[in-house]
């Protein structure tokens, strides 16, 4: 019984952690740090508002990050909506990633080179 | 479009861009038929249920849970709280209209004489301090112990916060204003998330709408492993877009529950509750 329960226990930490572990998809050099980065709560957290390949329970309050060189063929353009996405839409709810130092200036580069890639 | 449209709308009506002193009633008008527009089959009432109005799965599990309900036992303690004497003899009951029983729904109240707003656990810690009692620790305990009881004598009836005069008002505004307001490293104001973006998805959490959000206090959560007040919500949510919470019963959270409970007018009071 003691053992039944420590084991599904366990099972709902492996499950919970591995929401949090990235998938591998290959992604090269700052694109794959900045996968992490993008997942990791404490950081991106992009999560919590777009659905992205690879990653579990997506909130649905922004648009799925799909065909990002489409959607922003200027790089400047998609890191300037990252890093300060009340500059497109005042009242946006995103958070300025850059501006609020959310992510450092390098971490920033890193997720643009991730978003990028999608 | 439609979205973008109707947000705006709301801006603007609701007054962000805070130009002339809100009119309440307008305001809970123009929140109304903003929900109504984007949740056609809710029905009135049902605003009080938060998330549970709004989604079917959910409301399952969280009426399996209230077969059996986890905040009996505080709802038993606290009455047991207010029918027990102060050591003058006197009870909680001496403080308030119909001896406190079925009240609940009319606070937050405005005081005018020290022109500020006066919360149900605010009125029960004076009610203690006037009979030579210590005040309760806020947020959980004994004191959201006393309000379960006493909310439970008042369920079903219809909330009614009023705002008698201009110096209510300019609490309201105040109220509103933090509601509006974006703040935390995130930036985020409860409007975003309980306004513009109820009804979705934060990660794997479904937002409630503001409408109702004042309705169903104190609120055992599995969470705090407890019975806790609407302010004890604010700290929780202030946390997560990373600001400083106010104080406990400050003038900010004071205001901010006079303008959100103000937001269930009309509604049936459904307090105590569980939420996840
Ligand atoms: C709290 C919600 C939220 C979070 C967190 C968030 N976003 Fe957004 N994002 C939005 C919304 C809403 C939009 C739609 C446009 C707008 O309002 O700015 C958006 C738009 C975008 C766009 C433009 C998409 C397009 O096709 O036009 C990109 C790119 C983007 N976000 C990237 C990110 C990245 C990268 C992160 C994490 C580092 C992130 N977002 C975190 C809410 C969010
Ligand atoms: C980042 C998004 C976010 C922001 C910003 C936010 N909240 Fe929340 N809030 C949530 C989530 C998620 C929940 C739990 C699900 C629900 O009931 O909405 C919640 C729950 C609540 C509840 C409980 C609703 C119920 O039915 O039990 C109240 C009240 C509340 N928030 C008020 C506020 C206030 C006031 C602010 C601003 C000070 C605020 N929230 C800011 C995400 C947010």
């Amino acid at each position: 019984m003691r053992n039944a329960v420590k084991l599904v226990m366990a099972a709902s930490v492996v499950a919970l952690f591995s929401t949090a572990i990235v998938p591998t998809i290959a992604v090269a050099g700052d694109a794959e740090d900045g996968k992490a980065i993008a997942f990791n709560r404490t950081k991106g957290n992009c999560l919590a508002c777009h659905a992205i390949e690879g990653g579990s329970l997506p909130g649905n309050i922004g648009p799925p990050l799909v065909h990002m060189k489409d959607r922003f063929p200027d790089k400047a353009k998609l890191r300037e909506q990252i890093a300060d996405a009340t500059r497109n839409n005042p009242n946006t709810i995103m958070p300025p990633f850059g501006k609020l130092d959310i992510l450092t200036p390098d971490e920033l580069t890193k997720v643009v080179d991730y978003i990028y890639s999608l | 479009m439609r979205k973008i449209w109707s947000i705006v709308a709301v801006g603007c009506l609701m007054g962000i861009a805070g130009s002339a002193m809100a009119n309440p009633d307008d305001d809970l008008k123009a929140v109304q038929k903003f929900f109504k527009e984007r949740f056609p089959d809710v029905k009135t009432a049902d605003y009080v249920n938060g998330v549970y109005a709004l989604d079917a799965g959910l409301r399952e599990q969280w009426q399996a849970i209230e077969d059996f309900p986890p905040y009996e036992m505080d709802v038993d303690a606290g009455k047991k709280l207010f029918e027990t004497p102060f050591k003058n003899g006197k009870t909680y009951g001496s403080c308030f209209d119909n001896g406190g029983i079925g009240i609940a729904h009319k606070y937050p109240v405005f005081d005018a004489k020290t022109n500020k707003v006066v919360t149900l656990e605010q009125a029960v810690n004076e009610c203690r301090k006037a009979n030579g009692e210590e005040a309760l620790p806020w947020y959980k305990g004994k004191i959201a112990q006393v309000l379960a009881y006493m909310n439970f004598t008042a369920r079903g009836n219809i909330i009614k916060v009023e705002v008698p005069n201009d110096a209510a008002r300019e609490a309201y505004e105040q109220g509103r204003k933090y509601y509006f307001a974006r703040r935390g490293q995130l930036n985020m104001s409860c409007a975003h998330c309980h306004i513009d973006n109820a009804g979705r998805r934060i990660r794997a959490d479904l937002l409630s709408p503001a409408v109702g959000q004042g309705a169903h206090w104190p609120v055992y959560r599995s969470d705090w492993g407890a019975v806790g007040t609407l302010q004890m919500r604010f700290d929780g949510c202030n946390k997560q877009v990373r600001a400083k919470p106010a104080a406990p019963q400050s003038d900010e959270y004071r205001n901010l529950e006079y303008f959100l409970t103000y937001m269930s007018n009309g509604l049936p009071l459904a307090g105590p509750t569980s939420r996840k």
